[in-house]
């Protein structure tokens, strides 16, 4: 089992208000798995979102991943899961605007400490997968809104982390660009990478072989697709 | 970690931010800028004199009524000693048996000489000697000769010209036999000295050297004169100078106990005043240049803030991408220090530029002031350190969801 969360509570204060983002989730899932996950605003999709990208833990419950249990580590052990089993792609790319896009993707081997020499090699083969051979140098205000988030998967999966977990990827796209992001993703999941997808789109929800509903902070349905 | 990684992020800020970064660094650049620039006077100052106190030789020092340095108020104190007379240096050849030879002298500054149709500027100084005032002041003879004893038992109007003096006066003709004219008075000129080049900026080839007793004959009785001594061999300059200090007391009735009326120079304790005197300049700058810094740090504190702030979404994207807080905390220290540093450099650079040009410029004299430039260097970076921790460490503790949101 890759995911296993186990009862997940999580709680804010806002003001005085304690708001239940999050009341008692179970959701457990396998290795090359492709989920989406959904629900309207104010559902805790995103809340689940940090909390299964390691950038927040649960005020209650336990969550495996890939077998440690990383519901009570602190900020910089969580930064290292995040480095090693997390590849994120978010909506609006989130690249570093004045670095290359190699230069973007190298990024998370920095953090690794991985040698400088290996480390252009591994880049470099990422930007090739994801279609970019000829962009390398470019920086993000360079690219077309596809290219960056091309560049913005190649970073995710630089590491060959556990979860490509991906957060509204095409909603800063047109739907002709966001198609082709889908289909980059579709081959990701047959080369044998496990995505998670966050989208409150029907069909890009239609990609995933699986769907969870969230609502009010409870899973509502979870279903195979 | 990736400290090749903070150094490039650094620099492209720089170089982004061209004109914030220039203005944030200003202050560095005028601090350290101007305790280099002031330093590489002081010490091409220093050494110049050591230079000259070399010359001069380490077995000679001198007798005078007056202090080097003293302050308005204690000028009332100095003024009531006695003369120092030709006696007190007659006596002082006579009993003290480690010196080699005694040279009492007067000065009158700000002469003017003429030859014929021509004449000096009005910036020469006219001496009184004796044949030991050429060997106890460093000066050499270059063509005819020194004075004489009998030059000075005859009140002779004679003189021995520097080299200022020569070039003025004598442009073409041979000097010697010829006669000068000092303040209406005639003189035949009888040697010349070797050129001795400048001290303090001034220069040394001003001078005509004519009989002591000639020169009180005409310029007054009524004066105290230095007395400059030979001690007989470097090794008896202390002795020379205790046995200069217990006649001098005998024959001016100094009490036991009481402080000599009488000041003691020799090159050493010259040298001595001239670094006490700059040290207080140096501290006093050292202190406001450290202010000045600590001003400038401020200013980068803010820049550091300002500029984290802007990069709040950076921040949280190498979160995300798995930086642990430490490497945040890390990668803005050495933006702040990397960037006090570059103030730190150029402000070397102008300093040390500032220092050559002014002796380009003047006859004061620069040298290089390698550990200043190096204590400089450091307290740069000391500062970019300590001014950098707090906008690092707020940098280091965002929230990376909260960041990531960030627009």
């Amino acid at each position: 089992m890759l995911i296993e969360l186990q009862g997940i509570v999580k709680d804010y204060r806002l003001g005085l208000e304690i708001v239940h983002a999050l009341n008692g989730i179970d959701i457990r899932i396998d290795q090359n798995e492709y989920v989406a996950i959904m629900g309207p605003s104010g559902s805790g999709k995103s809340t689940l979102m940090n909390l299964i990208g390691c950038l927040d833990t649960p005020t209650e419950g336990t969550y495996f991943l890939n077998g440690s249990n990383v519901s009570h580590m602190d900020d910089d052990q969580l930064a290292e899961i995040r480095n090693r089993e997390i590849g994120f792609v978010f909506q609006n790319f989130n690249l570093l605007p004045r670095a290359s896009a190699l230069h973007n993707v190298e990024l998370p081997l920095i953090y690794n400490g991985t040698p400088a020499s290996q480390r252009r090699d591994l880049a470099e083969e990422a930007l090739i997968k994801v279609g970019l051979k000829d962009r390398m140098g470019h920086r993000p205000n360079e690219l077309s809104g596809g290219q960056r988030q091309r560049v913005a998967v190649a970073r995710a999966l630089v590491n060959k982390p556990s979860i490509i977990l991906a957060d509204e990827p095409t909603g800063n796209l047109d739907t002709r660009t966001g198609d082709e992001i889908m289909d980059l993703f579709e081959d990701l999941h047959d080369g044998g990478n496990t995505i998670i997808l966050v989208t409150h789109e029907e069909y890009i929800a239609e990609h995933s072989d699986r769907i969870i509903r969230l609502r009010d902070g409870r899973v509502e349905r979870d279903e195979s697709n | 970690m990736q400290f090749r990684e903070s150094v490039f992020i650094a620099l492209d800020v720089i170089r982004n931010h061209k004109m914030r970064s220039f203005l944030t660094l200003l202050g560095v650049i005028i601090g350290v800028m101007s305790i280099i620039g002031m330093q590489s006077l002081i010490e091409g100052f220093q050494k110049n004199i050591r230079h000259q106190m070399e010359q001069l030789g380490a077995s000679v020092f001198q007798v005078q009524k007056f202090p080097v340095q003293f302050g308005q108020q204690d000028r009332e104190k100095y003024r009531n000693r006695k003369d120092l007379t030709w006696d007190h240096a007659r006596v002082i050849e006579q009993y003290c048996t480690a010196v080699a030879q005694v040279g009492p002298e007067a000065w009158q500054w700000g002469i003017m000489a003429k030859y014929r149709d021509r004449r000096t500027g009005p910036a020469n100084h006219l001496a009184g000697g004796v044949p030991a005032f050429f060997p106890n002041n460093g000066y050499f003879i270059e063509a005819g000769r020194a004075l004489s004893d009998t030059d000075i038992q005859h009140n002779r109007q004679v003189a021995v010209i520097g080299q200022d003096i020569l070039e003025k006066l004598f442009p073409y003709e041979n000097p010697i036999g010829e006669h000068i004219i000092v303040d209406g008075r005639r003189y035949q000129v009888i040697g010349t000295l070797e050129k001795s080049g400048s001290a303090f900026g001034e220069s040394q080839d001003n001078r005509i050297v004519i009989p002591l007793s000639t020169f009180l004959k005409f310029y007054g009785q009524n004066r105290s004169l230095n007395i400059t001594v030979l001690a007989a061999s470097p090794e008896l300059m202390d002795t020379a100078i205790e046995q200069v200090i217990g006649v001098l007391r005998a024959v001016r009735k100094v009490p036991p106990g009481e402080p000599n009326d009488f000041e003691i120079f020799s090159s050493e304790s010259l040298i001595e005043t001239f670094d006490n005197m700059t040290r207080a300049v140096r501290i006093g700058a050292i202190v406001i240049v450290s202010f000045a810094l600590l001003v400038a740090g401020i200013g980068i504190m803010n820049i550091m803030l300002v500029s984290i702030r802007e990069r709040k979404r950076e921040i949280g994207i190498r979160m995300a991408i798995g930086a642990r807080r430490r490497d945040i905390l890390f990668q803005f220290l050495v933006e702040a220090v990397f960037l006090s540093e570059i103030g730190g450099i150029l402000g070397i650079l102008a300093g040390v530029g500032i220092g050559q040009l002014v002796a380009l410029v003047s006859p004061v004299p620069a040298s290089i002031p390698v550990f200043t430039i190096v204590l400089g260097f450091v307290f740069c970076s000391l500062v970019g350190l300590v001014f950098g921790v707090y906008p690092a460490a707020k940098a280091s503790g965002l929230d990376p969801i909260e960041s990531l949101r960030y627009e």
